[in-house]
């Protein structure tokens, strides 16, 4: 919350408390703004706050621990259909969000030792691309799996989830106070809002904990925090399944809020939008994730509601349709700010015990 | 037993595609240490390079020898996809040859997606039909065994490739400076070779390469479309990795390998899991065995270098 404030331009430095009460007064007002463009906007809204945590959890370990991983919306995915096979009529069991939502991330936790066991090994460019292939695998399972026992029912996905349902209070329902009717996007906004801000605050506790620390000395020096001690086998292991924890929450939500899950939603091209969220933000970074996951999910949008109708009347016909021109805007950004800006839009910077020392020639 | 020798025959085919691909992976990863995320889709920028030109030329002079297409639409496709590798190494990867090592992977990652991208923009979202100018007519050289020439003529296109790849890399001045290249960038330019112009180069030959196994597996299917570099790409490089990444013979037993090991699993694979997976689940093999390399073995079967620069 700190580094979001302070990445406001000029008021952040000047005046980080103003800056901290902007930042809350935004996320609180934001759905009712966007409500005024019409209800898809809250929609996306709550979109960006789905995308932000699997950012925040793609950070943790790739931005955090230094490990490329190409395949992480399978543990989102591994959430959703933990949701879909839990909480739908598809094998007619209705089980309570509170018993789900856990499952879910502790399957996809248990996804991501699963994976993380055989890849300790590997680095860089190797884990990247067995990562990649596990995301497929389980893709693939998902598509073929209805066959001869109908699991997941293949391509076509899992209908009629069970939608959120808060002690009683179910989330998809609006709420109607005399005449004044307050529509459900609302409730899921604050709802995923409060998830998002508990995840932030725990990543960040966890950030300067010693296991943050331990983190950081093992993407920037492997062989060197192996000879001070650090046990980087459970480290990097630790990371995979937290990471695949806020995927498999965030895969769970997304299931209910949606109302169904199919294989199509967990493509690769989806773990790739992820990670240009992150990079795009600012690896390792807690407010980069956030900007990258808010700012990549609208801009697609906002393009798709600007360049459709542009096209329309430039050339009478759509030439690049908004899938594209998604695509196209995230692979440009991640090339440019490799080339142009490696930090990403709000490069962290490292942390120091006593920050009024540095730069005056005493080592921190 | 017909099934085994018809299994190990596709393999063969699907393995010396794989194969060319591989070599393009494994050169650039011998000289820079970057995985080229993207070789695959020059790949499919070739096969569709291809069927543009073929399809043209046929509209224009329908009387052309089928032969003469091919050839006209190989060539077409082997110069754009060399464009297209020089491009690349030359906007995003050049700048970034001393960058921390996660940056080109991220890069090489985006330059795929933008590739896959703009061909979607160019060649629509559709499948096409990619014409089948060698004939697709099986022969039967043993009872129940098929082969059809336009396999044949991959396999021997693609070694007649190899063969001439392994000898412009040991026998020519160029091989020599691409090796000490590789073997170290600072010493080879104090050596005289001009170590920008032999990267590009590197890029350049192994997009060459890949024109043409897209060509050919294109032939082969009978299809192209603009995502159809990821799949072949992955596995070239599961291929590679397999042989030993950065070493060209490797590149090449890999390929082969992977092509049997896949086809022959895909033919089985339902018997030995009495039914419950069918051929549907054949892209996991590549996967699986790339991770079983990966951690029983990360120097492949032919390499020797220790993995660490990994």
């Amino acid at each position: 919350m700190d580094q979001l404030a302070e990445a406001i331009p000029y008021l952040g430095k000047r005046n980080p408390k103003a800056a901290r009460w902007l930042v809350i007064i935004i996320a609180l007002v934001a759905p009712i703004i966007a409500m005024m463009f019409g209800r898809t906007w809250v929609r996306i809204l709550d979109f960006a706050l789905l995308y932000m945590m699997l950012a925040l959890g793609l950070n943790l370990v790739v931005g955090f621990a230094g490990l490329l991983d190409l395949g992480y919306i399978a543990f989102y995915a591994v959430g959703a259909y933990t949701w879909a096979f839990l909480a739908s009529p598809h094998f007619g069991v209705h089980f309570p969000f509170w018993a789900v939502l856990p499952l879910g991330a502790g399957f996809a936790a248990l996804a991501g030792i699963i994976l993380g066991f055989p890849v300790l090994r590997l680095r860089g460019d190797y884990l990247a691309i067995v990562t990649l292939g596990f995301g497929e695998i389980v893709r693939i399972f998902m598509n073929n799996l209805n066959y001869p026992v109908n699991i997941t029912n293949g391509p076509q996905g899992i209908n009629a989830l069970d939608s959120m349902n808060l002690f009683g209070w179910d989330l998809a329902k609006s709420l109607t106070i005399g005449d004044f009717q307050i529509h459900s996007l609302y409730f899921y906004y604050y709802f995923f809002l409060a998830c998002v801000v508990g995840s932030i605050i725990f990543i960040q506790r966890l950030q300067i904990s010693r296991v943050g620390r331990a983190w950081a000395a093992m993407r920037d020096d492997e062989l060197a925090a192996k000879a001070i001690g650090i046990n980087t086998r459970n480290l990097k292991l630790l990371a995979f399944s937290l990471g695949a924890t806020f995927g498999g929450v965030a895969g769970g939500l997304f299931g209910s809020f949606q109302g169904f899950v199919s294989p199509e939603s967990f493509s690769l091209m989806e773990s790739i939008a992820v990670l240009t969220m992150v990079v795009f933000g600012g690896m390792g970074n807690i407010a980069g994730a956030v900007i990258g996951a808010l700012i990549l999910t609208a801009l697609p949008e906002i393009l798709r509601n600007i360049a459709v109708p542009v096209q329309e009347t430039l050339f009478g016909h759509v030439i690049l349709d908004p899938e594209v021109l998604r695509m196209l805007l995230l692979s440009l950004a991640m090339i440019l700010m490799m080339l142009l800006r490696p930090g990403g839009l709000i490069p962290a910077h490292a942390r120091y015990s006593r920050p009024e020392l540095v730069g005056k020639g005493v080592r921190t | 037993m017909e099934t085994l020798l018809q299994q190990l025959l596709n393999g063969l085919v699907v393995g010396s595609v794989y194969a060319l691909v591989a070599l393009g992976y494994t050169m650039v990863y011998g000289i820079l240490g970057l995985i080229n995320f993207a070789h695959g889709e020059v790949l499919m920028v070739g096969a569709l390079t291809a069927l543009t030109v073929i399809s043209t030329l046929m509209g224009i002079a329908p009387d052309t020898p089928p032969l003469l297409l091919l050839g006209v639409g190989l060539l077409a496709a082997m110069v754009v996809c060399m464009i297209v590798a020089f491009l690349m190494e030359r906007l995003a990867y050049r700048k970034l040859r001393n960058a921390p090592r996660l940056a080109p992977l991220i890069t090489a990652i985006g330059v795929s997606f933008l590739l896959q991208t703009l061909a979607m923009i160019v060649w629509g979202r559709n499948y096409h039909t990619f014409p089948q100018l060698i004939s697709t007519t099986p022969m039967q050289p043993i009872e129940g065994v098929f082969i059809n020439p336009i396999q044949i003529t991959t396999i021997v296109a693609s070694a007649v490739i190899m063969v001439g790849l392994v000898l412009l890399v040991t026998r020519t001045k160029l091989g020599r400076a691409m090796r000490a290249t590789a073997e170290n960038h600072r010493v080879a330019s104090l050596m005289g070779v001009d170590v920008n112009k032999i990267i590009a180069l590197t890029f350049v030959l192994g997009a060459a390469l890949a024109a043409v196994a897209g060509v050919l597996f294109a032939s082969n299917y009978g299809i192209a479309h603009y995502a159809m570099g990821f799949m072949p790409g992955l596995k070239a490089f599961t291929a590679a990795v397999l042989g030993g990444i950065g070493n060209l013979g490797g590149a090449m037993l890999g390929g082969i390998v992977l092509g049997l090991v896949e086809a022959v699993g895909a033919g089985y694979i339902e018997h030995l899991t009495f039914g419950f997976l069918n051929s549907s689940y054949q892209d996991i093999f590549a996967f699986v065995i790339l991770g079983i390399v990966l951690i029983f073995r990360p120097t492949g079967l032919l390499g020797e270098r220790v993995s660490d620069r990994a």
